[in-house]
Protein backbone atom coordinates (compact mmCIF):
# COMPACT_ATOMS: atom_id res chain seq x y z
CA UNK A 1 0.00 0.00 0.00
CA UNK A 2 1.53 3.18 -1.27
CA UNK A 3 0.29 6.17 1.06
CA UNK A 4 0.33 9.96 -0.49
CA UNK A 5 -1.20 13.10 0.81
CA UNK A 6 -4.07 14.90 -1.59
CA UNK A 7 -4.85 18.54 -1.65
CA UNK A 8 -8.28 18.12 -4.05
CA UNK A 9 -8.47 21.74 -3.84
CA UNK A 10 -11.70 23.76 -5.05
CA UNK A 11 -13.01 22.35 -8.35
CA UNK A 12 -13.06 19.03 -7.24
CA UNK A 13 -15.59 19.75 -4.66
CA UNK A 14 -17.94 21.18 -7.16
CA UNK A 15 -18.10 21.84 -11.13
CA UNK A 16 -14.88 18.32 -11.25
CA UNK A 17 -16.71 16.27 -8.99
CA UNK A 18 -16.29 13.29 -11.34
CA UNK A 19 -12.42 13.92 -11.26
CA UNK A 20 -11.78 13.77 -7.96
CA UNK A 21 -14.69 10.35 -7.97
CA UNK A 22 -12.68 8.47 -10.28
CA UNK A 23 -9.23 9.92 -8.87
CA UNK A 24 -9.87 7.93 -5.62
CA UNK A 25 -11.65 5.00 -7.27
CA UNK A 26 -8.54 4.29 -9.51
CA UNK A 27 -6.23 5.03 -6.42
CA UNK A 28 -8.07 2.36 -4.53
CA UNK A 29 -7.66 -0.14 -6.84
CA UNK A 30 -4.37 0.56 -7.33
CA UNK A 31 -3.44 0.17 -3.65
CA UNK A 32 -2.71 3.77 -3.15
CA UNK A 33 -4.31 5.46 -0.15
CA UNK A 34 -5.22 8.94 0.10
CA UNK A 35 -4.99 11.61 3.07
CA UNK A 36 -6.89 14.68 2.29
CA UNK A 37 -4.64 17.23 3.60
CA UNK A 38 -6.63 18.30 6.90
CA UNK A 39 -8.48 21.87 6.76
CA UNK A 40 -6.63 22.90 3.33
CA UNK A 41 -7.76 26.13 2.03
CA UNK A 42 -8.09 27.56 -1.65
CA UNK A 43 -4.35 27.65 -2.90
CA UNK A 44 -5.03 31.46 -4.41
CA UNK A 45 -5.00 30.40 -8.41
CA UNK A 46 -4.94 32.78 -11.00
CA UNK A 47 -6.35 35.81 -8.67
CA UNK A 48 -4.10 35.93 -6.17
CA UNK A 49 -0.79 35.37 -8.28
CA UNK A 50 -2.44 38.77 -10.32
CA UNK A 51 -3.54 40.84 -7.70
CA UNK A 52 0.21 40.50 -5.11
CA UNK A 53 3.01 38.17 -5.42
CA UNK A 54 3.18 37.87 -1.27
CA UNK A 55 -0.64 36.97 -1.49
CA UNK A 56 -0.24 34.35 -4.08
CA UNK A 57 3.26 32.76 -2.26
CA UNK A 58 1.17 32.96 1.41
CA UNK A 59 -2.28 31.29 0.32
CA UNK A 60 -0.09 28.36 -0.90
CA UNK A 61 3.04 28.01 1.40
CA UNK A 62 -0.15 27.70 4.10
CA UNK A 63 -1.32 24.15 2.56
CA UNK A 64 2.14 23.45 1.90
CA UNK A 65 3.42 23.72 5.75
CA UNK A 66 0.58 21.47 6.36
CA UNK A 67 1.60 18.80 4.22
CA UNK A 68 5.23 18.87 5.05
CA UNK A 69 3.98 17.91 8.73
CA UNK A 70 3.82 14.17 7.41
CA UNK A 71 6.38 12.92 5.62
CA UNK A 72 4.48 11.88 2.71
CA UNK A 73 4.29 13.46 -0.77
CA UNK A 74 1.09 15.81 -1.55
CA UNK A 75 -0.39 14.77 -4.76
CA UNK A 76 -2.18 17.68 -6.57
CA UNK A 77 -4.71 16.79 -9.33
CA UNK A 78 -5.96 20.73 -10.00
CA UNK A 79 -3.16 22.01 -12.57
CA UNK A 80 -3.67 26.02 -11.07
CA UNK A 81 -2.85 24.29 -8.31
CA UNK A 82 -0.45 22.46 -9.08
CA UNK A 83 1.23 25.36 -11.03
CA UNK A 84 1.12 27.64 -7.71
CA UNK A 85 2.17 25.04 -4.71
CA UNK A 86 5.86 24.88 -7.54
CA UNK A 87 5.91 28.56 -7.66
CA UNK A 88 5.67 28.85 -3.67
CA UNK A 89 8.43 25.83 -3.59
CA UNK A 90 10.91 27.58 -6.20
CA UNK A 91 10.41 30.47 -3.61
CA UNK A 92 11.01 29.12 -0.59
CA UNK A 93 14.45 27.30 -2.43
CA UNK A 94 15.67 30.60 -4.04
CA UNK A 95 14.22 33.26 -1.31
CA UNK A 96 13.15 31.88 1.79
CA UNK A 97 12.70 35.11 3.32
CA UNK A 98 8.88 35.22 1.24
CA UNK A 99 7.54 32.38 3.32
CA UNK A 100 5.81 33.31 5.74
CA UNK A 101 4.95 29.86 6.87
CA UNK A 102 6.60 27.13 8.59
CA UNK A 103 6.91 25.38 4.84
CA UNK A 104 10.83 24.83 3.92
CA UNK A 105 10.29 23.41 0.62
CA UNK A 106 10.77 19.93 1.10
CA UNK A 107 7.63 18.01 0.52
CA UNK A 108 7.52 16.30 -2.62
CA UNK A 109 4.84 18.17 -5.27
CA UNK A 110 3.16 15.39 -7.43
CA UNK A 111 0.96 16.27 -10.23
CA UNK A 112 -1.89 13.71 -10.60
CA UNK A 113 -1.05 12.64 -14.13
CA UNK A 114 2.65 12.53 -13.96
CA UNK A 115 2.30 10.23 -10.57
CA UNK A 116 0.24 7.81 -12.77
CA UNK A 117 2.49 8.03 -15.92
CA UNK A 118 5.40 6.93 -13.29
CA UNK A 119 6.74 2.94 -14.08
CA UNK A 120 5.69 1.29 -10.72
CA UNK A 121 2.17 2.23 -10.93
CA UNK A 122 2.41 2.13 -14.69
CA UNK A 123 3.42 -1.47 -14.29
CA UNK A 124 0.63 -2.49 -11.57
CA UNK A 125 -1.91 -0.49 -14.46
CA UNK A 126 -0.68 -2.90 -16.77
CA UNK A 127 -1.17 -5.86 -14.53
CA UNK A 128 -5.20 -4.90 -13.77
CA UNK A 129 -6.30 -3.87 -16.97
CA UNK A 130 -9.91 -6.01 -17.11
CA UNK A 131 -10.79 -4.04 -20.45
CA UNK A 132 -8.40 -2.69 -22.72
CA UNK A 133 -9.97 0.63 -24.14
CA UNK A 134 -9.71 -0.94 -27.97
CA UNK A 135 -10.54 1.17 -31.14
CA UNK A 136 -10.81 4.55 -28.88
CA UNK A 137 -9.03 7.26 -30.83
CA UNK A 138 -7.94 10.02 -28.37
CA UNK A 139 -6.38 13.19 -28.35
CA UNK A 140 -4.16 14.01 -24.95
CA UNK A 141 -4.64 17.46 -24.01
CA UNK A 142 -2.44 18.80 -21.60
CA UNK A 143 -2.85 22.17 -21.23
CA UNK A 144 -0.14 25.03 -20.39
CA UNK A 145 0.29 24.80 -16.75
CA UNK A 146 1.45 20.96 -16.40
CA UNK A 147 4.05 21.71 -18.35
CA UNK A 148 4.85 25.37 -18.62
CA UNK A 149 7.31 26.72 -17.49
CA UNK A 150 9.94 24.16 -17.44
CA UNK A 151 11.54 25.99 -14.72
CA UNK A 152 8.88 25.48 -12.51
CA UNK A 153 7.61 21.87 -13.41
CA UNK A 154 11.14 20.71 -14.25
CA UNK A 155 9.19 18.89 -17.81
CA UNK A 156 12.04 18.56 -20.02
CA UNK A 157 9.39 17.90 -23.03
CA UNK A 158 7.08 21.14 -23.18
CA UNK A 159 6.56 21.23 -26.17
CA UNK A 160 5.54 18.10 -27.08
CA UNK A 161 5.26 16.09 -23.98
CA UNK A 162 4.27 12.15 -24.35
CA UNK A 163 3.60 10.75 -20.90
CA UNK A 164 -0.08 10.60 -21.34
CA UNK A 165 0.01 9.39 -24.70
CA UNK A 166 2.11 6.82 -23.87
CA UNK A 167 -0.38 5.89 -21.06
CA UNK A 168 -2.97 5.98 -23.06
CA UNK A 169 -1.51 3.25 -25.26
CA UNK A 170 -0.90 1.30 -22.25
CA UNK A 171 -4.50 1.39 -21.62
CA UNK A 172 -4.86 -0.11 -25.33
CA UNK A 173 -6.40 3.50 -26.85
CA UNK A 174 -4.74 4.64 -30.33
CA UNK A 175 -3.31 8.17 -29.17
CA UNK A 176 -3.86 10.46 -32.36
CA UNK A 177 -0.80 12.70 -33.12
CA UNK A 178 -2.46 16.31 -33.10
CA UNK A 179 -0.32 19.69 -32.62
CA UNK A 180 -2.51 21.48 -29.96
CA UNK A 181 -1.51 19.74 -26.79
CA UNK A 182 -0.22 21.85 -24.98
CA UNK A 183 -1.98 25.06 -26.31
CA UNK A 184 -4.16 27.06 -23.79
CA UNK A 185 -7.98 27.03 -23.79
CA UNK A 186 -8.68 30.02 -22.31
CA UNK A 187 -8.10 29.13 -18.82
CA UNK A 188 -10.04 31.56 -16.01
CA UNK A 189 -10.75 34.53 -18.85
CA UNK A 190 -14.04 32.10 -18.90
CA UNK A 191 -15.91 33.84 -16.55
CA UNK A 192 -15.34 37.33 -17.82
CA UNK A 193 -14.00 37.31 -21.35
CA UNK A 194 -15.97 34.43 -22.54
CA UNK A 195 -15.28 35.38 -26.14
CA UNK A 196 -11.52 34.19 -26.10
CA UNK A 197 -12.51 31.10 -24.57
CA UNK A 198 -15.04 30.26 -26.71
CA UNK A 199 -12.25 31.58 -29.52
CA UNK A 200 -9.21 29.08 -28.20
CA UNK A 201 -11.28 26.31 -26.92
CA UNK A 202 -13.04 26.14 -30.21
CA UNK A 203 -9.67 25.53 -32.34
CA UNK A 204 -8.87 22.57 -29.50
CA UNK A 205 -12.00 21.11 -30.14
CA UNK A 206 -12.02 21.72 -34.18
CA UNK A 207 -8.42 20.20 -34.13
CA UNK A 208 -9.43 17.08 -32.32
CA UNK A 209 -11.95 16.47 -34.75
CA UNK A 210 -9.69 17.18 -37.58
CA UNK A 211 -7.43 14.78 -35.99
CA UNK A 212 -10.69 12.26 -36.09
CA UNK A 213 -10.65 11.58 -32.31
CA UNK A 214 -13.37 10.27 -30.58
CA UNK A 215 -12.82 11.94 -27.67
CA UNK A 216 -10.35 14.39 -26.06
CA UNK A 217 -8.08 13.28 -22.82
CA UNK A 218 -7.14 15.81 -19.96
CA UNK A 219 -6.45 16.13 -16.32
CA UNK A 220 -7.36 19.88 -15.76
CA UNK A 221 -10.69 20.77 -14.10
CA UNK A 222 -10.27 23.98 -15.93
CA UNK A 223 -9.40 22.99 -19.14
CA UNK A 224 -12.11 20.01 -18.79
CA UNK A 225 -14.69 22.85 -17.96
CA UNK A 226 -14.26 25.28 -20.73
CA UNK A 227 -14.06 22.35 -23.04
CA UNK A 228 -16.55 20.04 -22.11
CA UNK A 229 -19.91 22.80 -21.16
CA UNK A 230 -20.33 25.43 -23.66
CA UNK A 231 -20.00 23.09 -26.89
CA UNK A 232 -23.03 24.49 -28.13
CA UNK A 233 -22.20 28.18 -28.09
CA UNK A 234 -18.43 27.23 -29.83
CA UNK A 235 -20.47 25.42 -32.75
CA UNK A 236 -23.08 28.20 -33.02
CA UNK A 237 -19.92 30.28 -33.45
CA UNK A 238 -17.61 28.09 -35.91
CA UNK A 239 -20.60 26.58 -37.80
CA UNK A 240 -18.98 23.16 -37.04
CA UNK A 241 -20.69 20.23 -35.26
CA UNK A 242 -18.70 19.55 -32.74
CA UNK A 243 -20.07 16.58 -30.22
CA UNK A 244 -16.78 15.56 -28.90
CA UNK A 245 -16.44 13.89 -25.40
CA UNK A 246 -13.73 15.00 -22.99
CA UNK A 247 -12.72 12.78 -20.60
CA UNK A 248 -10.23 13.03 -17.54
CA UNK A 249 -7.38 10.53 -17.87
CA UNK A 250 -8.39 9.10 -14.40
CA UNK A 251 -12.16 8.38 -15.86
CA UNK A 252 -10.39 5.83 -18.78
CA UNK A 253 -8.09 4.20 -16.25
CA UNK A 254 -11.10 3.35 -14.58
CA UNK A 255 -12.92 2.19 -17.69
CA UNK A 256 -10.10 -0.26 -18.15
CA UNK A 257 -9.79 -1.51 -15.02
CA UNK A 258 -12.89 -2.21 -14.71
CA UNK A 259 -14.22 0.24 -11.77
CA UNK A 260 -17.82 -0.25 -11.15
CA UNK A 261 -18.39 3.58 -10.66
CA UNK A 262 -17.44 4.27 -14.23
CA UNK A 263 -20.27 4.94 -15.72
CA UNK A 264 -20.92 7.28 -12.73
CA UNK A 265 -18.47 9.55 -13.23
CA UNK A 266 -19.21 9.99 -17.22
CA UNK A 267 -22.56 10.68 -16.25
CA UNK A 268 -21.94 13.95 -15.07
CA UNK A 269 -20.20 15.32 -18.22
CA UNK A 270 -22.51 17.88 -19.94
CA UNK A 271 -20.55 16.53 -23.39
CA UNK A 272 -21.66 13.03 -23.38
CA UNK A 273 -19.10 10.29 -23.63
CA UNK A 274 -21.30 7.49 -23.00
CA UNK A 275 -22.93 6.66 -25.97
CA UNK A 276 -19.33 6.90 -27.82
CA UNK A 277 -18.00 4.52 -25.50
CA UNK A 278 -20.56 2.45 -25.77
CA UNK A 279 -20.79 2.18 -29.44
CA UNK A 280 -16.93 1.47 -28.98
CA UNK A 281 -18.08 -2.02 -26.91
CA UNK A 282 -16.42 -0.40 -23.78
CA UNK A 283 -19.13 0.62 -21.49
CA UNK B 1 24.60 57.15 -27.63
CA UNK B 2 26.43 55.50 -24.18
CA UNK B 3 25.36 51.99 -24.51
CA UNK B 4 25.16 51.41 -20.83
CA UNK B 5 21.69 53.78 -21.40
CA UNK B 6 20.21 50.52 -22.61
CA UNK B 7 21.86 47.51 -20.42
CA UNK B 8 21.35 50.12 -16.92
CA UNK B 9 17.69 51.20 -16.54
CA UNK B 10 17.61 54.75 -14.94
CA UNK B 11 16.80 55.91 -11.38
CA UNK B 12 13.16 56.32 -10.57
CA UNK B 13 12.50 54.58 -13.73
CA UNK B 14 9.15 52.86 -14.46
CA UNK B 15 12.16 50.37 -16.38
CA UNK B 16 14.14 49.71 -13.18
CA UNK B 17 10.77 49.35 -11.21
CA UNK B 18 9.32 46.38 -13.44
CA UNK B 19 12.92 45.22 -13.73
CA UNK B 20 13.50 44.69 -9.75
CA UNK B 21 10.05 43.57 -9.10
CA UNK B 22 10.43 40.86 -11.40
CA UNK B 23 14.12 40.26 -11.39
CA UNK B 24 13.61 39.81 -15.24
CA UNK B 25 15.92 41.14 -17.56
CA UNK B 26 13.86 43.64 -19.69
CA UNK B 27 16.66 45.25 -21.38
CA UNK B 28 17.57 42.15 -23.18
CA UNK B 29 14.49 42.24 -25.06
CA UNK B 30 15.82 42.68 -29.26
CA UNK B 31 12.13 42.77 -30.49
CA UNK B 32 12.52 40.01 -32.18
CA UNK B 33 8.17 39.40 -31.50
CA UNK B 34 8.50 35.32 -31.06
CA UNK B 35 6.46 36.09 -27.74
CA UNK B 36 3.90 37.97 -29.78
CA UNK B 37 3.68 35.23 -32.81
CA UNK B 38 3.41 32.57 -30.23
CA UNK B 39 0.51 34.20 -27.98
CA UNK B 40 -2.60 32.76 -28.41
CA UNK B 41 -4.34 36.11 -26.72
CA UNK B 42 -3.08 38.21 -29.26
CA UNK B 43 -5.42 38.89 -31.61
CA UNK B 44 -7.80 40.48 -28.06
CA UNK B 45 -4.56 42.70 -27.12
CA UNK B 46 -4.74 46.68 -27.29
CA UNK B 47 -0.42 46.22 -27.43
CA UNK B 48 1.44 43.38 -28.09
CA UNK B 49 3.62 41.81 -25.84
CA UNK B 50 6.85 42.35 -27.66
CA UNK B 51 5.49 46.37 -27.82
CA UNK B 52 4.64 46.28 -24.34
CA UNK B 53 8.16 45.44 -23.60
CA UNK B 54 9.18 48.30 -25.40
CA UNK B 55 7.00 50.89 -23.73
CA UNK B 56 8.68 49.68 -20.37
CA UNK B 57 11.62 50.40 -21.90
CA UNK B 58 10.13 53.67 -22.62
CA UNK B 59 9.23 54.14 -19.54
CA UNK B 60 5.71 54.53 -20.77
CA UNK B 61 4.44 54.12 -17.07
CA UNK B 62 1.09 54.80 -17.98
CA UNK B 63 0.27 53.35 -20.94
CA UNK B 64 1.73 50.00 -19.85
CA UNK B 65 -0.50 49.84 -16.57
CA UNK B 66 -3.72 51.03 -18.53
CA UNK B 67 -3.66 49.00 -21.29
CA UNK B 68 -5.95 45.78 -22.02
CA UNK B 69 -3.05 43.60 -22.78
CA UNK B 70 -2.13 42.87 -18.84
CA UNK B 71 -5.53 41.62 -17.97
CA UNK B 72 -5.93 39.60 -21.14
CA UNK B 73 -2.76 37.26 -20.56
CA UNK B 74 -4.22 34.11 -20.11
CA UNK B 75 -0.98 32.97 -18.33
CA UNK B 76 -0.09 30.71 -20.20
CA UNK B 77 3.76 30.78 -20.32
CA UNK B 78 3.72 30.59 -24.10
CA UNK B 79 5.70 33.59 -24.11
CA UNK B 80 7.91 32.65 -21.84
CA UNK B 81 9.48 29.33 -23.40
CA UNK B 82 9.80 30.81 -26.39
CA UNK B 83 11.80 33.89 -25.74
CA UNK B 84 15.40 33.87 -26.93
CA UNK B 85 17.02 35.92 -23.98
CA UNK B 86 14.83 33.92 -21.37
CA UNK B 87 12.73 36.88 -20.51
CA UNK B 88 9.93 35.56 -18.36
CA UNK B 89 7.04 37.58 -20.00
CA UNK B 90 4.02 36.01 -18.12
CA UNK B 91 6.10 37.00 -14.68
CA UNK B 92 6.16 40.44 -15.87
CA UNK B 93 2.65 40.42 -16.59
CA UNK B 94 1.79 38.99 -13.08
CA UNK B 95 3.97 42.52 -11.76
CA UNK B 96 2.01 45.12 -14.03
CA UNK B 97 -1.30 43.83 -13.06
CA UNK B 98 -0.08 43.91 -9.37
CA UNK B 99 1.60 47.17 -10.30
CA UNK B 100 -1.69 48.39 -12.05
CA UNK B 101 -3.93 47.45 -9.13
CA UNK B 102 -2.13 49.76 -6.50
CA UNK B 103 -1.59 52.27 -9.08
CA UNK B 104 -5.21 54.07 -9.09
CA UNK B 105 -5.19 54.07 -13.12
CA UNK B 106 -8.35 53.12 -14.84
CA UNK B 107 -7.36 49.43 -15.90
CA UNK B 108 -7.95 48.65 -19.49
CA UNK B 109 -10.75 45.61 -19.12
CA UNK B 110 -13.01 46.11 -16.21
CA UNK B 111 -14.36 42.64 -15.42
CA UNK B 112 -11.19 40.96 -15.06
CA UNK B 113 -9.76 42.81 -12.25
CA UNK B 114 -13.08 42.69 -10.89
CA UNK B 115 -13.10 38.72 -11.13
CA UNK B 116 -9.68 38.50 -9.24
CA UNK B 117 -11.11 41.33 -6.05
CA UNK B 118 -14.54 39.39 -5.66
CA UNK B 119 -12.06 35.51 -6.17
CA UNK B 120 -10.37 36.75 -3.55
CA UNK B 121 -12.78 37.88 -1.17
CA UNK B 122 -14.39 34.79 -1.53
CA UNK B 123 -11.47 33.07 0.00
CA UNK B 124 -10.94 35.78 2.71
CA UNK B 125 -14.62 35.04 3.80
CA UNK B 126 -14.40 31.10 3.18
CA UNK B 127 -11.01 30.10 2.71
CA UNK B 128 -12.25 27.73 0.00
CA UNK B 129 -13.78 28.75 -3.19
CA UNK B 130 -17.59 27.66 -3.43
CA UNK B 131 -18.19 28.27 -6.98
CA UNK B 132 -22.02 28.95 -6.77
CA UNK B 133 -21.07 31.72 -4.26
CA UNK B 134 -18.39 33.25 -6.44
CA UNK B 135 -20.93 33.41 -9.52
CA UNK B 136 -23.64 35.04 -7.65
CA UNK B 137 -21.34 37.43 -6.01
CA UNK B 138 -19.65 37.98 -9.37
CA UNK B 139 -22.78 38.56 -11.24
CA UNK B 140 -23.97 41.09 -8.37
CA UNK B 141 -21.33 43.21 -9.17
CA UNK B 142 -21.50 43.12 -13.52
CA UNK B 143 -25.16 43.00 -12.92
CA UNK B 144 -25.20 40.52 -16.25
CA UNK B 145 -27.54 38.19 -14.32
CA UNK B 146 -28.80 36.20 -17.38
CA UNK B 147 -25.40 35.04 -18.46
CA UNK B 148 -24.99 31.16 -18.49
CA UNK B 149 -27.86 30.99 -16.64
CA UNK B 150 -28.86 28.31 -19.36
CA UNK B 151 -25.65 26.72 -18.70
CA UNK B 152 -25.65 26.79 -14.93
CA UNK B 153 -29.28 25.07 -15.28
CA UNK B 154 -27.59 22.12 -17.20
CA UNK B 155 -24.78 21.95 -14.51
CA UNK B 156 -26.90 21.57 -11.80
CA UNK B 157 -28.94 18.98 -13.17
CA UNK B 158 -25.21 16.91 -14.05
CA UNK B 159 -24.51 17.63 -10.27
CA UNK B 160 -21.94 19.97 -11.02
CA UNK B 161 -23.13 22.54 -8.74
CA UNK B 162 -22.51 22.05 -4.96
CA UNK B 163 -25.25 24.40 -3.17
CA UNK B 164 -23.46 24.85 -0.45
CA UNK B 165 -19.87 25.44 0.88
CA UNK B 166 -18.22 22.95 2.97
CA UNK B 167 -17.10 23.66 6.30
CA UNK B 168 -13.83 23.57 7.41
CA UNK B 169 -11.62 25.47 9.80
CA UNK B 170 -8.40 27.72 9.06
CA UNK B 171 -10.50 30.73 9.17
CA UNK B 172 -7.72 32.53 11.68
CA UNK B 173 -4.71 31.88 9.22
CA UNK B 174 -6.45 32.71 5.84
CA UNK B 175 -7.50 36.42 8.11
CA UNK B 176 -4.00 36.90 8.99
CA UNK B 177 -3.04 36.60 5.67
CA UNK B 178 -5.22 39.00 3.96
CA UNK B 179 -4.71 41.89 7.14
CA UNK B 180 -1.26 41.30 5.70
CA UNK B 181 -1.87 42.07 2.48
CA UNK B 182 -4.02 44.90 2.76
CA UNK B 183 -1.60 46.38 4.91
CA UNK B 184 0.07 46.20 1.96
CA UNK B 185 -1.85 46.93 -0.60
CA UNK B 186 -2.00 50.64 1.13
CA UNK B 187 1.40 51.21 0.74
Amino acid sequence: MKEISYYPGCSLHGTAREYDDSIRGVSSLLNIQLHELEDWTCCGASSAHCTDEELAIDLAARNLAIAEKSDRDLLVPCVACYSRFKWAEKESKEHPEKIHFSYRGNVPIRYVLDFFCEGPILEEIKKKIAKPLSGLKVVCYYGCLTVRPPKVTGIKEYENPQHMDHLMELLGADSVPWSYKTDCCGASLVMTRTDIVRRLSGKLLSMAKEAEADCLVTGCPMCHANLDTRQDEMEKEVGENFNLPIIYFTELIGLALGHKDAKKWLGHHITDPIKILSAKGLM
Amino acid sequence: MNPNQQTYPQENSFLLEVVQASGEKIQACYQCQKCSAGCPVAYAMDILPNQLLRHIQYDHRERVLSSKTIWICASCYTCSVRCPNNIDIAKIMDVLRNLAIHSGIKPGEKDIPLFHSVFLDTIKSKGRIHELSLIIQLKSKTKDFLKDAGLGWKMFRKGKIKLLPSRFGGGKEIQEIFNEFEKGARR
